[in-house]
């Protein structure tokens, strides 16, 4: 049993150790070649107690993922659900390969597949979910599991509800602003990461044309006496200058990566504001629906039609029905409003539910976030720090061999 | 900006904006003063406007204790092609010298764009070196032509342009005809021709480092433009949260203000054009190793005209010293020359390297510093 506020990452280590090419057939008997990923757990107590047990290892593949971030969503619509590293490539500036089977791009994956788990067992409601637990230690008959809970459908009719569009009479303030922020974070991110792309290119071409300086000096050491040494050793430093530009990029990836993990979270956070507009929606439908039936009630048994109904303009043009009939009718209508007023509970409670759950939620979130991104921040003026001084010294380097000359 | 003729007016330059990795000034006296008998400077540039044409004309002063000088000082005003003349001038009267180049008269492509403050600058630098360079030259210092261009007042000058074509095109036919038959000298020296193939060396690896040079100004102008619509991407996050607001604006900040140091390096093209100059001055001592070759080639033609003469004696002896004379004076001017040039060569870029290299290294340490304050902050 857990207590209060413990999460499933108290118990258990997790971490994704490694990836493989694996090939295999489609459901169209077609060959595909994907990559799996090494999911390997390990009892934290277990640990604790002296015992050094065997990790738990299993291999996922990214599709799997998907799905268990499907479920998620559908089962805990008022949380929002740390997002999957990008499907794609997106925000390539030109060195990074596009492509799903590039050895920096699987990497990234990795961390960033090893980063979703942390993240979702550590999330106080999420930590507890059997279907996690599950995914995390029984390699095979997983799929058939989550398939059994019968999610899909649940998903699909979310989906159906979520891109519809409907009006919500009384809009919370609170998720009006959560969803105006989702928007300006999406917007905001993207933009920061497409600058931050083309800069990379820059700087990249800064740093790689001075390779050729390296190269031009070495030939022309060759001619030189006295130059000649001071020249050859600049050129190597120059050389040395236009490969670290690789590095430096590279872990300026990671801090893409971060900034892009807040851009897929902002969907998350629209997702939570949509479901509470849902519930909202739905509430007020069924409520509506309640009234115009407890209304019709009335009219049936006091004769005095308040409503416009084409029942009551048949009547008054070819007279009124017989008593048996009305008897039936306002029975009906009897028990539509009790289904009708059981819904409306059915709905609020829903509703509140909702609201409450979010709004916590969304709280976290936002702390989470503040917290997360002031990091990143922090790393990334400890990479130019780095960068700087990795400058300071080749170019330093280069002055020594240039005083030679 | 309106000046009459004669030159007289305000100085209306806009000030360039090189600023703090400009070379020393110093650096560029290449002499000890102490040692210097002849001190040449080039500075306020001028515009003037007239009905044809605009120009700039700089201020040259001299400070000198030589005897073949009447006064100690002189101060005048000259223009680019004041400069062209004497720089002609004293090629032909010295066509196996190297004389230092001067700065392109048309904009070279990359550069700045004419009569910009930065262009004015580099103009007036390169100038200015190249009175350095002929002041500290035992031969060259002491022409005639200099003497005339450091001294005649503005109007004095213009008649002495007019004259006559030099020693030079007159040698341009027998270099044309040198240059016909497809060879040089017959018997050039060994080391004269190992001076041939390292310019041809030589110049090939300077201009590539000269191209080299422009296109990484080129990639920092990029750069730099991608890097100044980053800083407003951060500032409007800012203004859209609460808790990150701080770290986001001081990231904008950071990024700013390494704008403004990318900025200042881009002016580093200044420190390299002494670079671009030895790409000048490589043609011009291959130019220079062909008027020997011209003059050695002459030697060879006589001498076997005069071989082949029937009479003898004192005046076919004596003819025969004259032209060897030539020959041998021209060499050994040139030796000296090149040991010359080799050493301002060496001197030149080695000091323009390291000014590259210390403008990066300063680039860097800036940049350091406005990182670290901002980590300090959080």
């Amino acid at each position: 049993m857990l207590d209060e506020g413990s999460t499933l990452l108290r118990r258990m280590e997790i971490c994704i150790a490694e990836a493989e090419k694996r090939s295999g057939k489609t459901a169209m008997s077609m060959q595909e070649t994907f990559t799996v990923y090494l999911v390997e757990t390990r009892l934290t107590d277990a640990v604790a107690e002296g015992r050094s047990p065997a990790p738990n290892f299993l291999w996922r593949r990214y599709s799997e993922f998907e799905l268990l971030r499907s479920y998620l969503m559908v089962t805990y619509p008022y949380v929002v659900v740390p997002p999957l590293p990008e499907k794609r490539a997106e925000f390539v500036w030109h060195k990074l390969s596009a492509d799903n089977m590039d050895p920096d791009f699987v990497e990234r994956r990795r961390v960033g597949l090893e980063n979703f788990l942390l993240r979702v067992a550590l999330h106080p409601v999420l930590s507890d979910d059997k279907i996690l637990h599950h995914f995390l230690t029984e390699e095979h008959g997983w799929k058939e599991v989550v398939y059994e809970t019968g999610f899909q459908a649940k998903a699909d009719s979310r989906l159906r509800a979520l891109n519809a569009t409907f009006r919500v009479r009384n809009p919370d303030k609170r998720f009006l602003e959560m969803k105006h922020y989702s928007d300006q974070l999406q917007s905001n991110t993207s933009q920061l990461l497409r600058a931050r792309a083309r800069v990379a290119d820059g700087l990249y071409g800064v740093y790689k044309v001075h390779g050729n300086y390296g190269r031009v000096f070495s030939e022309w050491s060759a001619i030189e006496k006295e130059m000649g040494d001071g020249l050859q050793s600049a050129g190597h430093h120059m050389d040395a200058y236009a490969a670290s530009i690789d590095d430096i990029l590279e872990e300026e990836e990671h801090y893409a990566d971060q900034i892009k993990e807040y851009l897929s979270y902002s969907e998350a956070l629209r997702a939570v504001c949509r479901k509470h507009e849902l519930t909202q929606f739905e509430l007020e439908m069924s409520s509506q629906d309640l009234v115009s039936k407890k209304q019709q009630r009335e009219e049936l048994a006091t004769g005095i039609v308040r409503t416009f109904s084409l029942k009551g303009m048949t009547n008054k043009l070819f007279g009124q029905e017989a008593p048996e009939q009305r008897e039936a009718r306002l029975r009906l209508l009897e028990e539509l409003i009790a289904e009708g007023e059981e819904t409306v509970r059915e709905k609020t409670a829903e509703w509140r539910e909702h609201v409450e759950k979010a709004c916590v939620e969304m709280q976290r979130f936002k702390e989470q976030t503040d917290r997360d991104l002031r990091e990143a921040l922090i790393s990334y003026a400890v990479m130019q720090i780095g960068m700087c001084k990795k400058g300071v010294q080749v170019w330093s380097n280069a002055r020594e061999c240039f005083l030679k000359m | 900006q309106q000046a009459s003729a004669e030159g007289a007016s305000v100085p209306t330059c806009p000030s360039p904006t090189v600023n703090q990795y400009r070379l020393d000034e110093d650096e560029e006296q290449l002499v000890d003063a102490d040692v210097q008998d002849l001190l040449i400077s080039v500075d306020e540039p001028e515009s003037h406007v007239t009905t044809i044409e605009t120009f700039i004309t700089y201020r040259v002063v001299t400070k000198t204790t030589r005897s073949d000088f009447d006064c100690s000082e002189y101060q005048v005003h000259r223009r680019y092609q004041d400069f062209l003349w004497l720089r002609s001038r004293l090629e032909e009267s010295s066509p196996t010298l190297i004389v230092h180049p001067l700065p392109e008269k048309f904009v070279v492509k990359g550069l700045v764009e004419r009569f910009s403050a930065d262009f004015i600058e580099t103009r007036r630098r390169a100038l200015q070196r190249f009175l350095a360079r002929v002041a500290q030259h035992p031969l060259l210092s002491r022409s005639q032509h200099l003497r005339l261009f450091l001294t005649a007042p503005v109007g004095e000058l213009q008649p002495h342009k007019k004259q006559g074509a030099g020693l030079l095109s007159r040698m341009g036919e027998t270099v044309r005809a040198v240059a016909g038959s497809l060879r040089g000298p017959r018997s050039r020296p060994e080391e004269f021709t190992l001076m041939h193939r390292y310019l041809e060396e030589f110049g090939s690896k300077i201009s590539s480092v000269d191209k080299i040079s422009r296109r990484i100004s080129r990639e920092q102008r990029e750069y730099l433009e991608e890097l100044r619509r980053c800083a407003p991407s951060y500032s409007l996050w800012a203004g859209l949260e609460e808790e990150l607001a701080e770290p986001l604006r001081g990231v904008a900040t950071c990024v700013e203000r390494c704008c403004l140091e990318t900025e200042h390096i881009q002016h580093l093209t200044q420190v390299l054009v002494p670079v671009h100059e030895y790409v000048l001055g490589a043609d011009t001592a291959k130019a220079v190793m062909r008027r020997r070759d011209v003059v050695h080639a002459d030697y060879e033609v006589k001498n076997e005209a005069l071989a082949l003469q029937v009479c003898g004696g004192d005046s076919w002896r004596r003819r025969w010293a004259a032209w060897r004379s030539v020959l041998e004076l021209a060499n050994s001017a040139l030796k000296e020359d090149w040991c010359r040039w080799q050493d301002s060569r060496r001197t030149d870029l080695r000091s323009a390297f390291l000014s590259a290299a210390d403008g990066n290294i300063q680039y860097y340490q800036k940049c350091l510093a406005v990182w670290e304050s901002f980590l300090l902050s959080q």
